[in-house]
């Protein structure tokens, strides 16, 4: 008598944690009035080491984060802005200093920076991303890859003027 | 024959995880701390038939002490993971203990070794504690089943180093030894002995 009902518990426990997981993605998209501020995921600012120095291209290369930076309520780009992005990668750990890079946006407020690929670290294959310059709210993403092969990874940031 | 299939049982995915493409890029702090994950796994497949004194060839006195340090270890292994991942990552822990990860396996595994420390006090302090045997015996199987639990769902939720066809049956295994156990010894009957 006892054993099903085991089974079925962990396995709707399991169900569970799964739907869980994809919430947590589904709290991205904006409302319908004025687009609001992206806020900070839970864990986005782990290992983060202030400062990350503009590069051309973390480590190697071979793996590509992207992304867009808007401005809340009006949804305008914003070019020239700073991103700073760092992961477990096949060169380092999130901890490590050479994990580290920043790129700017460009006209359109997009960016586009080089990096090496990301490996599953601590359960997810994930990023760090932080806008974190002053002229908008901090705000921290840790996008998590759809699969851990993906060679490329997004992140959107809907920033709040302070 | 049973002793080759439990040798089997703890070495198989430990040999499988050792092949694990992830540790080319982990520091070897990183690596102890997954393989200690990874064992407490085996271990927990052991200890419901320790307890159950299923293993033929023991008799229920060494079952018993072998169940008390297969516990002893399965403790020192959760440490040593906990442990190993904190020197890896102090903010992912950090965050795990206080159930704000992003990751809702973290919250499973830390339920898991809250509930396996306990049932270990439980194990230690069985004598003082001065419980009718039965009503221990329910409170220890209680937090060994969380265990159980949190542990297959935060092993089977997990992108890591276990190879996925040995962690299923290691995860499945688990499951079954911890029901048959429970069902044998028909732990939830606390009534006294007529």
């Amino acid at each position: 008598m006892t054993h099903p009902h085991l089974s079925r518990r962990s396995v709707m426990a399991l169900g569970g944690a799964v739907l869980a997981t994809g919430g947590t993605g589904l709290l991205l998209p904006a409302r319908a009035a004025g687009l609001a501020p992206t806020p900070s995921m839970r864990g986005g600012s782990n290992n983060y080491r202030p400062g990350a120095p503009i590069v051309d291209r973390i480590g190697g290369g071979g793996f590509w984060m992207t992304g867009t930076v808007r401005r809340a309520g009006d949804g305008a780009p914003l070019p020239g802005q700073r991103i700073q992005i760092w992961a477990h990668t096949t060169e380092g750990h999130e901890r490590d200093p050479q994990s580290h890079g920043a790129t700017l946006t460009d006209a359109n407020g997009e960016f586009r920076l080089e990096m090496p690929q990301i490996v599953p670290a601590f359960g997810q294959p994930h990023g760090h991303l932080a806008y974190d310059s002053g002229d908008f709210e901090t705000v921290f993403l840790r996008p998590v890859m759809a699969s851990s092969k993906d060679q490329t990874l997004a992140a959107h940031f809907v920033l709040k003027p302070v | 024959m049973i002793w080759a299939v439990v040798t089997a049982v703890l070495a198989v995915p430990l040999v499988a995880a050792a092949f694990s493409p992830l540790l080319a890029w982990r520091d070897p702090i990183y690596i102890l701390a997954g393989f200690a994950g990874v064992l407490s796994m085996g271990l927990l497949v052991l200890q419901p038939l320790l307890a159950g004194r299923d293993l033929p060839g023991l008799t229920p006195l060494e079952s018993r002490h072998w169940h008390r340090w297969v516990g002893v270890t399965l403790v020192i292994a959760i440490l040593i993971h906990v442990a190993g991942l904190w020197v890896t990552s102090p903010p992912d822990v950090v965050d795990a203990l206080l159930f704000v990860s992003p990751t809702p396996f973290s919250a499973w595994g830390v339920v898991a070794m809250w509930a396996a420390l306990a049932a270990a006090t439980l194990g230690i302090y069985r004598q003082r504690l001065a419980l009718r045997f039965r009503v221990w015996r329910l409170s220890h199987t209680g937090l060994a089943t969380v265990t159980i639990i949190g542990s297959v769902v935060h092993a089977m939720l997990i992108e890591g180093t276990m190879e996925i066809m040995t962690k299923t049956a290691l995860c499945a295994l688990a499951v079954l030894a911890a029901a048959r156990t429970l069902i044998r010894l028909r732990v939830w009957d606390i009534r006294r002995r007529s």
